[in-house]
Formats: C-alpha cells, structure tokens, sequence
C-alpha cells in the first residue's frame, strides 16, 4: 500500500496545483449530468400515481440532502486527519466544506418545506428528516461560529476538528433520537418515495443528479480549499512561483 | 402547458428548483471569491516580505 | 517530582475544588435559582390550571435544566483557567481527561444534582402526580449528568474565546437533543403512569457514552485552548 500519495496530496503546492486541474475535469460532467438529471427529472420521467408532478421535487431535495450529510462526514473526516497528521491541506479540505455544507442543508430544508405543504397540508412539519435536518443545520453554524470566534487559523483549527468530530459521533445519535421521538407520534402522512421498486425512468435521472451534486461539491470544496491552502501557508517561498505560474 | 403547471403543484415544484439554481450559483460565486481574495493577501504578503528583505 | 497516580490526583483534585466552592458559595447557587425561576415563567405563560400544567411540565422540567445546566457552565473552568490552575492540571502528567472527569463530577454535584433535589417541588407545582417521582428523578439524574459532561466538551472549546456569547450555546445546544428527548418523554410517560423503561434506558446509555467519551474531547479541547 503507496502512503506516497497522501504525503503527496498533503504537500501544499503540489495540492496548490493538482486541484486546480481537478476543478476543470470535475466542473463538466457535473453540468452534464445535471443536465441530464434535470430534463429526465422534469420532463422525461412519468407522474407519479400518488403524488402526481408534486414528487419532482425530489430531483433536488434528496440531491441536497445527500449533499449536507456527506459534507458534514467529509469536514469531521478530514479535520480529524489534519488534526492527527498535522496536515494544514486537510486542515484547509475541512475550513472549505463548512459554507458549502451549511447552504445545501437550507436548501434541503426549503425545498423539503416546499414539498412538505403539497402534501401534508403545512410548510413545517415535526418529521425526523426535517427536525435532523434543521439540527445538522445548529452544527454546521455552531462549527462556522467556533472558527470565525478564533483569530488564530491554526488554533482555529484544532478547536473546530474536535467539535467536528465531536458532532459527527452525534449526527446518528442524534438522527435515531429524533426518528425514535417522532415514530411515538403518528405523523398524518408519510411521504411514499421509499418503494424500493422505482420506475428506471424515474430512478436515473435521480441517480445522474446524485452524482453531479457530489461532483460539484468536490469541485467547490477544492476551489476554497486552495485559498484556505494560501492562507495557512502565508509566505512560504513556493507560493511566489505558483502565483505567477498562475498569471502567466 | 401542463408540463410548466406541474399538475397543479407549480407554485411548489418551480421555487424549489429556482432556490436550487440559485444556491448553486451563489456558491460557485462564493468559492471563486474566496480563492481570488487568498491570491490577493498572499501576493501583498510576498509583496511586503520582498520590501523587508 | 512527585508522581501521583490518577485515582489520588483525581481525588485531591474533588476535595481542592469542593473546598472552593463552599468559600465561594454564592455563585454556584445561580444556576438553581435560574432553575426556579426559568420554570416558574411557564405557567405564568400559560394556563395556571394544574390539570393543564401537567402536560408541559415535562417540557418546562427539561427546557429549564438544559438552559440552567448552560448557564453553569460558565462556573466549570473559569477560575482555574484565569489563574493558570488548569495549565497545571494539563502539565502534570496525569491523564487529562480523567482529572476534567473529576472537575465535571464536582460541578454535576453542584449545579446539577440540586436541580434533581429540587424537582419534586417544581413539578408538584406544574401538576405532577406524586407517582410519577421515581422515573422522573432517576431521569432527570441521567440527563443532568449527561449534559454536565457534554457541557464540559463546549466550556474547554471556548476557553480563551473572547467574542463568546451565544455560542456555547449553539456548541451544546444540538449535541444535548438526544438527551432532552429522552428524558422529557420518560418524563412525561411517568407522569402519564405509563411504562418508562424505553427512554430511560436509551437515556442510560448515552449517559455511559458521554462519561466514557466525553472527557476525552473535553482533555482535547482544554490542550487547544490553553496555548
């Protein structure tokens, strides 16, 4: 097994580097798949029978919802190597998730509500994804409130890596609790898009924006990362060159 | 014109999408500043090191 | 230098921190009072009617102790951080997160046990039968003792922070929701005078994680914030 990659990958400038080309090759075929996802998810796929064209909304709910939590297990993951590794790359990979992360779990909110009134009859519902939702939502501001409240960047953090991790061991506690709270009082209706069996018609076009969400994701996350990569490597000599690389 | 009615639940599904296109962009814009703020700082940096020097 | 072993320091470590406090006294009468105060509001918000209090005396129960035990944490690592105590405690060479155990035991004693004494009284007057005292005491000690020790991890992770305010509050907030979850429903299920075993086991266990966890995270967050 090569740790050669990862001590590679961990190496400001050549990450400097690498993940500015990534941004390019990732950028494409995310539009492309969201293009996809979007013309098969609203015109190709057919009505659904109980929900009729109201369960379009999935094709950008459950994309955002993916998105916030696996955002939120990538932050507490790479923290945790800067923390352990002293490793400013991962440090600045977790610093690049927590906006990212914090505006998809709005999304998936709102556009969870918007689906909720349709078919519950009401903008806000107590139902555990949505109340898991919003309590993924206080982490992601409590994390973004503890690093803005430290000046020091690397002390900054370290402090959000424990609270990060500290979270992230919460995030099923705190998923089954709810779920568990919620299963002891008879919500009106459940939302039916659990079937197991889902039309290929229908399913693609989900799995297609599934895929571009991530992909847009990592392209965003290694943008900002590479500024939070500037940041912490104030005036190391490499930067010098690489910005004029840059301009060149 | 179904298609743009949504069967009726267009005031629901058209916003989520809007709000969907909406956050995209403000974070590709986001993600851009941020990167061309830490160009900016680092180059004073190097800038201000060279003059001490 | 004298080595100690962790269970003596832990122990001189209670007796040191119990004596300072009875010689301050006053101020780790507070969070009780808040207690008190906090749950009193409810049924001057509501329906005085008893019958009807009863409902959300669970909730006014809970709310009132998760704010009070909030408030208390402010007691936990003040002082000792101020005139450089806890910068001793980390350099001594004895297992952090067993000395900042004893520190939450002394603080859970203080601030947090008094409101389980208290409860009783507070929730006869919300409307509690008295039958419901068993699962609502042996609750209301799971869960003070749960957030005292996840309180800890968000009092060390703003040591040293000065613009703090709320944000101990939007740090602890979220990770005690399990808590009040289960605590209130065995709660109200006791008053119900129905069978609590459920939540309060769930409740159990994440007592035990969090004492068997939670020291650890709060001995990380006291190194990173006492540079």
């Amino acid at each position: 097994m090569s740790w050669v990659w990862f001590h590679k990958l961990g190496s400001p400038p050549h990450f400097y580097r690498i993940a500015g080309r990534w941004v390019r090759w990732l950028a494409w075929p995310a539009v492309l798949l969201g293009a996809y996802g979007l013309i098969g998810g609203l015109a190709i796929a057919p009505a659904d029978y109980q929900q009729g064209e109201g369960y379009r909304i999935v094709y950008v709910h459950a994309p955002a919802a993916w998105l916030s939590l696996m955002i939120y297990t990538t932050m507490a993951v790479s923290a945790a190597v800067g923390l352990i590794w002293r490793m400013n790359v991962a440090h600045a990979v977790a610093a690049s998730c927590a906006t990212i992360g914090a505006s998809f779990t709005v999304l998936a909110l709102a556009t969870g509500s918007l689906w909720g009134k349709p078919m519950w009859g009401t903008y806000w519902e107590w139902d555990p994804r949505l109340t898991s939702e919003l309590l993924l939502l206080f982490l992601y501001l409590g994390y973004i409130g503890l690093r803005s409240a430290i000046e020091d960047i690397p002390r900054a953090d370290r402090a959000s890596a424990v609270l990060a991790i500290v979270g992230v061991v919460n995030v099923p506690i705190i998923h089954y609790s709810v779920v568990w709270w919620n299963s002891l009082h008879q919500v009106a209706s459940v939302m039916k898009l659990d079937r197991p069996s889902m039309p290929t018609s229908m399913l693609l076009p989900l799995l297609s924006m599934f895929l571009a969400a991530t992909l847009l994701f990592v392209a965003l996350m290694l943008t900002r990362a590479r500024g939070e990569v500037l940041r912490r490597e104030r005036t190391a000599r490499w930067i010098g060159e690489a910005l004029q690389q840059e301009s060149a | 014109m179904n298609w743009l009615a949504m069967g009726g639940y267009a005031q629901y599904v058209w916003p989520s999408y809007a709000l969907t296109l909406i956050v995209i962009a403000l974070n590709i814009w986001w993600a851009r500043r941020s990167l061309a703020r830490a160009r900016q700082e680092a180059h004073r940096r190097i800038a201000t090191q060279k003059e001490r020097a | 230098m004298d080595i100690t072993s962790p269970g003596r320091a832990a122990a001189l470590l209670i007796r040191r921190d119990l004596r300072l406090a009875m010689r301050k006294g006053g101020e780790w009468l507070q969070p009780l009072l808040f207690f008190l105060v906090v749950t009193t509001l409810f049924p001057l918000a509501l329906d005085p009617q008893l019958s009807r209090l009863r409902d959300i005396a669970p909730a006014a129960l809970w709310v009132g102790a998760l704010l009070s035990s909030l408030l208390a944490l402010d007691l936990l690592f003040r002082e000792d951080g101020a005139d450089g105590t806890l910068e001793q405690l980390v350099l001594s060479g004895v297992p952090l997160a067993w000395l900042l155990l004893a520190k939450t035991a002394v603080h859970w004693l203080l601030t947090g046990l008094p409101l389980v004494l208290m409860a009783p009284l507070v929730s006869t007057a919300l409307g509690a039968p008295y039958a419901a005292m068993p699962g609502m005491l042996a609750a209301l000690l799971l869960g003070s003792v749960a957030l005292s020790l996840v309180g800890a991890i968000g009092a060390g992770l703003m040591l040293n922070v000065r613009r703090g305010g709320a944000l101990l509050a939007l740090l602890v907030l979220p990770l005690a929701t399990p808590v009040l979850i289960f605590g209130a429903r065995a709660t109200s299920m006791a008053i119900a005078q129905q069978a609590y075993d459920a939540p309060l086991y769930l409740l159990a266990a994440i007592t035990v994680l969090a004492a068997t966890l939670a020291p650890l995270a709060a001995a990380a967050a006291v190194r990173i914030g006492i540079e």
